[in-house]
């Protein structure tokens, strides 16, 4: 049975290039989040913001690893597959990228690549999507990229993110860099960035 | 100027670009790390600029304004053939006044006007590897970066002041960022050390023949090693600039005539340009000390 594949970026060498733009800043930036333009209407349950860092970013040399929601009944790989042509990998600690649709159901970051001491960039950017992020309370942000403090109110995470991550901070430089996506909106969390609740 | 056809936007093809942004997020994320990149032959050879160019090409978008700089200065054929390779391949807009520019690629001098956020600044680095001079071996250096083990760095440091009574390097001034990586800050002059900490711009860094690639995010701890009883210190002139008269920003010496007269004048031209139209005036003559620290860049 043919399927319709939906539409990838309008000008692909310009969209990705301001989607990578926001990426790049919100990295620099931690917590403040970026508004992404991509794929109007990418395949549920993926947001057009994850689509759209994904098309910026991915492609045959980036293991992509979906969680259970995300890989659902195989529209968003299919959509993945044929748009960036980036393999698909069943092992966390293979992934370039994760992509993650029912957060409360992740595994702890710790199951993802975390790079080595050697080679701290081989570590996996998690893209993780939330109900909702706002920069105007929350958590406490301090770190490089931040002048005093940031602050990023984040809904839909499981209870245990902030521990997971503090619990990591020892293995600097290794870790794990998250993306945390709402719609349109990303904010990055870089593995330097401190959060307190 | 007309923007030639027949490339992609910015030169790049679109696979290279995603896998040095890749690597420019990853460097971003672990400040003063060097991540390997597979850097491409470009129009012009190792040692002008390629990995800046690579960088810039990766970032760059229509809407930005950019500046490029060779040793401080808009007009040096560097900094020229930078500024219409990327007028020409990307269409975009350029500018000589840092306070314009969107995003600056520089060769060997930071800005004197302080840079701002949401500025970018690229460094073209020849050497990324601040303990190449102390061990050859990239497999040590790896290691020894993995492992903090720095102490060499400091006895390179402690040699100096044996040798001639206080630390003598005055460019390329290794840093330490974020208080982990030991970092080249690419073969600046001392001078532009303490402009690198807590910067409001995010600063990048392309090293081409060399592969690798760099960051140091905003506001991010950039110190310079030293002794607690030889601290940094920066270069300092008994001129000031004949031009502008400016006695805060770093000096060039020119030769300007054959009796060895000189004068010095700022090497960061845009700055030079916009004291003088703000109605400052040096002496506009040689210099007539005999005795004036050089600065080497």
């Amino acid at each position: 049975m043919a399927t319709m594949i939906s539409d990838g970026f309008d000008d692909p060498v310009m969209q990705t290039q301001a989607v990578f733009r926001a990426v790049l800043d919100a990295t620099a930036r931690p917590g403040r989040p970026r508004e992404v333009t991509g794929p109007a209407a990418p395949p549920e349950p993926m947001m057009p913001g994850t689509a759209a860092v994904l098309l910026a970013l991915a492609d045959l040399d980036t293991p992509l690893w979906l969680d259970r929601a995300m890989a659902g009944s195989g529209g968003v790989a299919d959509y993945l597959a044929f748009q960036c042509g980036a393999p698909r990998t069943d092992d966390p600690r293979r992934a370039v990228f994760a992509a993650i649709a029912d957060p409360l159901a992740m595994p702890p970051l710790d199951a993802f690549a975390l790079g080595s001491d050697e080679a701290p960039e081989t570590s996996t950017t998690l893209l993780i999507q939330v109900a909702d992020l706002r920069d105007d309370g929350g958590w406490r942000l301090t770190g490089p990229g931040i002048e005093s403090a940031h602050r990023l109110a984040v809904d839909g995470l499981p209870d245990d993110f902030v521990a997971w991550r503090t619990g990591g901070r020892h293995l600097f430089p290794r870790g794990t860099d998250v993306i945390l996506i709402a719609g349109r909106r990303l904010a990055a969390l870089p593995r330097t960035t401190r959060i307190e609740e | 100027m007309s923007v030639v056809r027949g490339y992609n936007f910015a030169y790049l093809d679109e696979q290279t670009k995603r896998m040095i942004r890749r690597g420019l997020l990853k460097a971003v994320a672990v400040p003063g790390y060097q991540v390997p990149f597979g850097s491409r032959e470009m129009p012009l050879p190792y040692g002008w600029g390629t990995g800046g160019i690579q960088v810039t090409a990766s970032v760059i978008g229509p809407d930005d304004v950019l500046k490029v700089i060779d040793q401080g200065a808009d007009d040096t054929t560097n900094a020229v053939s930078i500024r219409r390779f990327f007028a020409r391949v990307a269409g975009v807009a350029t500018t000589e006044r840092t306070t314009e520019a969107t995003l600056i690629q520089t060769r060997h001098r930071i800005p004197e006007t302080p840079l701002a956020e949401g500025q970018i600044l690229v460094y073209q680095v020849p050497i990324p590897e601040p303990l190449r001079w102390v061990e050859p071996r990239e497999t040590e250096t790896r290691k020894m970066h993995a492992l903090t083990e720095y102490g060499v760095m400091h006895v390179k440091l402690y040699e100096d002041i044996t040798r001639h009574g206080r630390i003598a390097t005055s460019f390329n001034y290794p840093v330490l960022v974020n208080g982990r990586y030991v970092m080249s800050p690419s073969p600046i002059p001392k001078f532009d050390n303490p402009k690198m900490h807590r910067m409001p711009a995010l600063q990048l860094f392309g090293a081409g023949r060399e592969k690798r690639l760099y960051a140091v995010p905003p506001h991010t701890r950039v110190e310079s090693l030293d002794f607690e009883d030889h601290p940094f210190e920066v270069q300092t002139w008994d001129d000031v600039c004949a031009l502008c008269g400016a006695d805060d920003s770093y000096l060039d010496e020119v030769i300007v005539d054959d009796q060895g007269g000189r004068m010095f004048v700022c090497s960061d031209s845009d700055y030079c340009r916009q004291r003088r139209d703000a109605g400052h005036a040096g002496h506009g003559g040689p210099s007539d000390l005999e005795t004036v620290e050089r600065g080497t860049p």
